[in-house]
């Protein structure tokens, strides 16, 4: 990631963020909206923070993978599925019918993408049609099961859709708590606990929104400081040469494409399990897409993946925003009142992002091709 | 080299079969310590895969790899590192976006720890990774800066990097397959020295090549493959080039062309003041002028670098002209897009024959008809006309001896030999006043040398105006009737070839003035 990408990355989250602030800032102090934008944006960047890092996995290793979408979709839908099964059939509590949901999306994720994998590594299928493939596949299975098992009257549910076990809960990083002990150390005024207020927020978040952060660095020692990562890089730019240097190229990228379907399982489980407790068909909406968009943008580097997840992070964070204020929007903004025009934004930004006005990209010299002897 | 030295390593009766190709006929092959032992052979005679073989990359169908006296068995690279085996492949095998530590410790990389491990998520080592490969550079003098990307490094120095790559993982045995087929006159004696230096430290060598010159000078000992088997071996003071090729070719073969003195009439190309810029903007050619005319070759030698590039593709169209004018037969055509100097009568020979000659993943008869497609027998109401296509490739295979097994295989496929002669048919079959030639014959073997030089002196003969850009001096020499020396963009010296020494043309390309 050069410099010019992350400014234009914080330049938009910046006229983002600024025109909550300009909306809000009559009815709230301008801080808090800050925080509270901040907070948003990282909770739901996850999945495309998570997505991006699913696609980083896969093309560093050479295989390209369009099915991140199908790949949430189907893990969001047999994580939930997991999770109700646990609690209503099986009679477990909520957090662990929870936490199975979410292992149950994981492996979800990775059994599609060990599909994916086969296809595209094994059997040398067009990797664009081995995703396609998994991206219908998932909008099938899902859309099929979902009304075969909640709406038929003769399925084991009964045709109703049972109460979910709710979602995951938040985790307080205490860090509010710090800068109030600092507030009391240094006199304390009311700006001082505001600000601790506003950042407190941040640190307010639900699992998977946390976990995605940790594995986003994780990831980045892991690409550009072990062996793993200097293999799966390898293979990924010229994979003959790794094999001469007697690495074996079949299984890396096997490994790297399944692991890659781990992130894509868990963002899934973002969808039922950590945003709202239900399952819709279609419910991804794109974002694997959108993911993969931010994967470009960042260079196929984890940090820059993330950077560039929470600037559609960041619009969308906007759009919720606005709802607080739509009171307070004045009708020559009109605009801004209308939810739809809004939603439309973060895709308009990938449209405009990917066109490439922010210099080049290089992927992976060997994304995208089997490997011949 | 003495008979009774160890032989360190053996193949014996090393058969392998790829679909449609016997690459490796019961090949029996061996290596004593300490000697540099040539494999000499044409494209396609089956060298690299007899390497593969031994390095544990593809696996023989039949026979067995002896290393000190002991059979192993290869089942991947690995097999053949840990036996002391280091192979730089014809075609490197370097990561060119790592750096050259990077590529260096890639598959080893913490086998310089006391205690090596395999796990995964073992940190890298570059600092000292680095500083062995610094130390390694230095004992050999290999001047390589371990920090710096290999993308960034000339070719020269990206093999001395796949040899310290081989050296760092104790390779006792090292294979050079075709090292100085990338390499320009002087790297290749760096090389030389190099080889001779690996020699004196107990390295044995393999060193592939076509080219019948460095056998002579660098091998203790020859062998010569094929069509897939070994036809014979030699020592180098008791062989000579004629020898050599015969047995490699399987026939006479005539090293010089046989050519009658040139008859020039009208002038066909005139170059005058012409002024090109390079990828980067700078100025490659500055105030260049020339003329060829009708029924001369006029071979424009120079070190690579020196503005022949830029020659080539302004003349060609592919390069936009700054100053200057280009006359073809009469016509201005300094402006025109390519397809119109082509219509005009020119034939194009380029000097990357996979990037500019060829649409490798297209059939060898679509090839053939890349710049006619679109007239007359090959199109009518702008569908391809399949039948005429047949006819033309089946009979340019035919006229221009071009092996492959159907006009239907993708021109990948085919050894870099044939895909010249692929662009030579589809060229020279042209209706043209002007050919121009880049490199032709960068890389390829004897016989197809000697059969491209003999269709250039033939379109010659046939009263069409040849140009021909050469680093090969001995090249040039033997083609052209005129030279041209081209030094930083410039043309510093025309002469008649017969009465110019090779010397006189070297100082002249080196940048000295003629008097
Ligand atoms: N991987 C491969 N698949 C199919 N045919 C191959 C392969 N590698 C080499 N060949 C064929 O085997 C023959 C010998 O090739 P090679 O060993 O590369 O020759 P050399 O190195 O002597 O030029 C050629 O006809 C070539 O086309
Ligand atoms: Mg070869």
């Amino acid at each position: 990631m050069d410099w010019k990408r992350f400014s234009f990355i914080a330049f938009i989250i910046a006229i983002l963020f600024g025109t909550v602030v300009l909306v809000g800032y009559t009815s709230e102090p301008w801080i808090l909206i800050v925080g509270s934008m901040m907070a948003t944006t990282i909770a739901v960047a996850t999945p495309l923070t998570l997505g991006a890092l699913s696609g980083v996995f896969c093309e560093r290793s050479g295989v390209v993978n369009i099915g991140i979408e199908g790949m949430m979709l189907a893990s969001a839908f047999f994580g939930w599925l997991g999770s109700i099964y646990m609690n209503t059939i099986f009679g477990f509590g909520a957090m662990p019918s929870l936490l199975v949901g979410v292992l149950i999306a994981i492996l979800t994720g990775g059994l599609f993408a060990l599909l994916h994998a086969a296809l595209s590594i094994t059997y040398k299928v067009d990797q664009i049609i081995g995703g396609t493939v998994i991206n219908i596949l998932a909008v099938g299975i899902t859309g099929f099961l979902n009304r075969q098992l909640f709406f038929d009257k003769n399925s084991i549910f009964q045709g109703n859709v049972p109460h979910a076990p709710g979602v995951l809960p938040v985790i307080v990083i205490p860090v509010k708590q710090g800068i109030e002990w600092i507030c009391s150390l240094t006199g304390g005024t009311e700006g001082c606990y505001v600000t601790a207020n506003a950042f407190g927020k941040v640190f307010e978040q639900k699992p998977i929104a946390i976990f995605a952060v940790i594995f986003v660095f994780v990831a980045n020692y892991v690409i550009f400081n072990t062996r793993w990562g200097l293999r799966m890089r390898a293979v990924g730019e010229h994979p003959k040469a790794a094999d001469t240097v007697g690495i074996n190229v079949i299984r890396t990228r096997y490994l790297n494409v399944v692991i890659g379907g781990f992130f894509a399982g868990l963002a899934g489980a973002y969808f039922t399990l950590e945003s709202v407790p239900s399952f819709e068909p279609l419910m991804t909406n794109g974002r694997g897409f959108i993911s993969l968009a931010a994967m470009i943008f960042g260079n196929w580097t984890p940090i820059g993946a993330w950077a560039a997840s929470l600037v559609f992070g960041a619009s969308q964070a906007l759009q919720i925003n606005l709802q607080f204020f739509r009171t307070s929007i004045p009708p020559e903004w009109s605009f801004f009142q209308n939810s739809y025009a809004v939603g439309q934004i973060p895709y308009i930004l990938t449209m405009i992002i990917l066109t490439g006005i922010i210099g080049k990209t290089s992927a992976p010299a060997a994304d995208g091709q089997p490997y011949e002897k | 080299m003495a008979d009774n030295t160890k032989i360190v390593l053996e193949a014996k009766g090393i058969t392998k079969q790829f679909p449609g190709v016997l690459a490796n006929d019961n090949v029996n092959f061996n290596l004593r310590e300490g000697e540099v032992h040539a494999l000499l052979g044409e494209n396609g005679a089956g060298k690299s895969t007899l390497m593969n073989i031994l390095y544990g990359l593809y696996k023989a169908d039949g026979g067995e790899v002896i290393v000190n006296g002991q059979p192993i068995s290869l089942h991947s690279p690995k097999d053949a590192i840990v036996h002391g085996i280091g192979m730089v492949h014809q075609h490197f095998m370097l990561i060119p976006v790592f750096s050259v530590t990077e590529n260096i410790m890639l598959g080893s990389e913490t086998d310089h720890r006391k205690n090596p491990t395999e796990a995964p998520l073992a940190k890298l080592d570059r600092e000292e990774v680095s500083r062995l490969v610094q130390a390694l550079s230095d004992k050999y003098g290999f001047n390589i800066d371990p920090s710096s990307l290999v993308g960034d490094l000339p070719v020269g120095v990206q093999q001395r990097v796949e040899i310290v790559k081989a050296l760092y993982r104790h390779a006792s045995i090292l294979i050079l397959d075709e090292p100085t087929a990338v390499l320009t006159p002087q790297e290749a004696d760096d090389l030389f020295n190099i080889i001779r230096e690996l020699k004196k430290q107990g390295v044995s060598i393999i060193f592939i090549t076509h080219k019948l010159r460095e056998v002579l000078a660098i091998a203790d000992r020859i062998t010569v493959m094929r069509g897939g088997k070994v036809v014979g071996s030699a020592i180098p003071s008791e062989s000579d080039e004629h020898q050599l090729a015969t047995m490699m070719v399987g026939r006479e073969v005539i090293l010089k062309v046989d050519k009658e003195p040139a008859k020039p009439t009208d002038v066909v190309l005139s170059v005058k003041n012409l002024r090109v810029l390079d990828q980067r903007d700078l100025v490659a050619i500055k105030d260049l002028s020339l003329e060829v005319k009708a029924g001369e070759i006029l071979g424009v030698a120079g070190v690579q670098g020196n503005g022949q590039t830029e020659l080539a593709e302004a003349l060609t169209g592919l390069r936009k002209i700054e100053s200057g004018t280009v006359t073809l037969s009469g016509e201005d055509v300094t402006h025109s897009t390519p397809r119109h100097i082509t219509n005009t009568g020119l034939a194009h020979i380029p000097e990357d024959r996979q990037k500019h000659g060829l649409v490798l993943g297209y059939t060898v008869a679509d090839n053939m008809i890349l710049c006619d497609y679109f007239k007359f027998p090959f199109s009518q109401n702008a569908m391809l006309q399949q039948k005429a296509i047949d006819v033309n490739a089946r009979k340019l295979i035919e006229d221009f001896d071009v092996r492959t097994p159907s006009p239907y295989v993708s021109a990948s496929k085919l050894s870099g030999g044939n895909q010249q002669k692929v662009i030579v048919a589809r060229e020279l079959s042209r209706q043209v006043d002007l050919v121009i030639a880049s490199q032709p014959t960068r890389g390829l073997d004897v016989g197809s040398i000697e059969y491209i030089h003999n269709q250039i002196v033939k379109m010659r003969d046939r009263g069409v105006a040849v140009l021909v850009i050469s680093a090969e001096l001995d090249e040039i020499l033997a083609l052209s009737d005129r030279i041209a020396v081209m030094y930083r963009g410039e043309v510093v010296a025309v002469v008649e070839s017969k009465t110019v020494s090779k010397e006189q043309l070297g100082l002249w390309m080196a940048g000295g003035k003629p008097d």
